[in-house]
């Protein structure tokens, strides 16, 4: 599988990252390269393997469904670049 | 008597026999970072005042005989770590300018044993990287030099890369990493320290900026074996914040460096080897499994036939992991924000102004893999590969009791080598990777020099949660290697 420009564009746009057209083609050249280097997992035998979503070999905990922390407006907001009272600030999405 | 120059465990005795303070301690370590970070550029923000408020109180505490296991004792903190109060930035310019309202897991266990912090360790941008060329704040140089071209800058290794130059420069008596491929055992392996990543599960993640969640695990760096072993004693636990942490008993690792390997049996697994990969590095492993026969230990030749693919899968599964976990950085909540005429415009601009080469190429490698018609060839074929890497482990530890690799393929290289190629940067982390996929732990142990003078290390990978076992082998090692070079830049040199 071989990345085409439009698919490059169209991934950068999924992840929100801005591309200037000038950067497309070594992208599409540096991306092409590690998929096919990728590739190389086709070769293993994988038929009736359980696939492994993590390193922790236990049981995640259960606790009950509570409010244990919270409370931090001002911390939580200190570090907005823009804030008015307790909100954040973001450019107009409603019309 | 060089302050900078003792273990851990040493200034942790001299202290409590008040042979110093620790401000005389701190000052000390603070002096050798006010003469060499300028070049070295280990640390990214420096605690100066706070260091030595830390350091008074440790005083306090020690005159009244209250010292608890690092008390009064100076670290380095890499930049992953949440510090309350601290500027945090992952190395990133889009984290550039954070201040963590609260504290990390790991770093407040460091607090509440007593320990002082210097400041910040520089790192690869994201802990994405086996360099340290990825920061955003500038290279880290290795203080190791070359004997013939002593002009070349060797990087640290990465992605701790200022922790274990810190660590090796003596600016710090310890540092704590972060591991998700190799990111302690590689820089320590390049820097002629030790480092050990645990298990996963072992040390909490609460805190610590998320690059790959099933793969990120914090760990120690030092100058010995059995400093790691007290760092960590103290580092790990289990910690409700984090539901993959374990809840289970944190044992004596420092105990565990004094036992011996008498009747261990220790693998030495077959593919970790590489073509290209320096004689030098061979021989150190044959003479490392060696040195454990005359300790009374069994080598076994063993077989972990997946290895090969492990740096594939993790070019999937990292990746994936960091797409979804860096969605986070919109520019909206915390760190930099570059306006935009919309709200899609703002999260684009600041994404692409915030994040460096390396981090766009994994964040659109993971979104792809992620991608509807994707997911099944690349993300379940990689987490079905993992899961055969993590069998090739269970299965070799019905038969023994660790194993027994180089670290890395290569000693340090040139800053500016294996740029050109993303692919042959990742092949740095071939040894280490493996590990990480299946979450046991791994320490790489200083052991000897390349024709060239550069240290190398070797890898001791154990059973999950039995890091006492790392620590015995390691330790066994360590004493038969008596590695005792130093670095050319190092404090008061």
């Amino acid at each position: 599988m071989s990345l085409d420009a439009a698919t490059v564009r169209r991934i950068a746009s999924l992840a929100r990252i801005h591309v200037e057209d000038a950067e497309v083609a070594t992208l599409q050249t540096e991306l092409n390269s590690i998929l096919g280097w990728i590739e190389q997992l086709n070769e293993v035998n994988v038929d009736g393997i359980e696939p492994l979503t993590g390193a922790a070999q236990m049981a995640l905990k259960m606790r009950d469904d509570v409010v244990t922390d919270g409370g931090y407006t001002e911390k939580v907001l200190a570090n907005a670049p823009e804030r008015a009272g307790s909100f954040y600030v973001v450019p107009k999405v409603v019309e | 008597m060089t302050l900078t120059d003792l273990t851990l465990a040493g200034a942790r005795d001299g202290l409590r026999a008040k042979q110093f303070s620790s401000e005389e301690l701190t000052l000390a370590h603070l002096e050798a970072i006010e003469a060499l970070n300028p070049r070295l550029n280990a640390f990214t923000t420096v605690s100066h005042a706070r260091a030595l408020d830390q350091a008074r109180a440790a005083d306090v505490v020690l005159g009244q005989g209250q010292g608890r296991a690092l008390t009064g004792l100076p670290l380095a903190i890499k930049d992953l770590f949440c510090t309350e109060g601290v500027r945090t930035t992952a190395g990133s310019k889009i984290l550039g300018p954070f201040v963590p309202p609260y504290e990390s897991t790991v770093t407040a266990n460091l607090l509440r044993d007593g320990a002082v912090f210097l400041g910040k360790a520089n790192m690869d941008e994201f802990a994405m990287g086996s360099s340290n060329m990825t920061s955003a704040w500038g290279a880290v140089e290795n203080p190791w030099k070359r004997r013939q071209d002593a002009e070349a800058v060797l990087v640290p290794g990465g992605s701790s890369g200022g922790s274990a130059a810190a660590v090796a420069a003596r600016l710090a008596l310890g540092a704590t990493g972060t591991d998700t491929g190799g990111s302690i055992r590689q820089p320590a392996s390049f820097c002629g320290i030790a480092g050990i990543k645990p298990t996963y599960g072992r040390c909490s993640r609460w805190g610590v900026v998320a690059f790959a969640s099933s793969l990120d695990q914090a760990g120690p760096f030092a100058r010995t074996v059995e400093d790691c072993a007290i760092l960590l004693g103290s580092m790990a636990g289990h910690d409700p914040k984090d539901s993959t942490s374990a809840d289970i008993p944190v044992p004596d690792f420092a105990a565990a460096c004094r036992r011996g390997v008498r009747g261990m049996r220790i693998g030495v697994p077959r593919e970790y080897r590489l073509d290209g990969m320096p004689d030098d590095i061979e021989r150190l492993w044959q003479q490392g499994a060696g040195w454990l026969r005359e300790a009374g230990a069994e080598i076994v030749d063993v077989s972990l036939p997946h290895t090969k693919y492990g740096v594939t899968t993790y070019y999937i599964v990292a990746p994936a992991e960091c797409s979804s976990n860096l969605a986070r950085y919109d520019g909206v909540r915390f760190g930099l924000r570059e306006d935009g005429a919309d709200l899609r415009e703002l999260y684009e601009k600041t994404r692409a102004a915030g994040f460096g080469a390396e981090v766009r190429r994994r964040i659109l490698i993971g979104t792809y893999v992620l991608s509807a018609g994707y997911y099944d060839a690349y993300y379940l074929r990689a987490q079905k590969v993992r899961a055969l890497i993590l069998r090739d482990f269970t299965e070799v530890f019905t038969k023994v009791d660790a194993l027994l690799t180089p670290t890395a393929p290569s000693a340090a290289f040139a800053q500016g080598d294996n740029m050109d190629d993303p692919v042959k940067m990742y092949l740095n982390d071939v040894f280490t990777i493996p590990a990480s996929m299946a979450g046991v732990p791994g320490m790489s142990v200083p052991a000897g020099l390349d024709a060239n003078g550069l240290p190398l290390g070797l890898q001791v990978i154990g059973k999950p949660f039995d890091e006492e076992t790392v620590f015995t082998v390691s330790a066994a090692v360590e004493r038969a290697a008596k590695f005792d070079t130093l670095p050319a830049l190092r404090a008061g040199n």
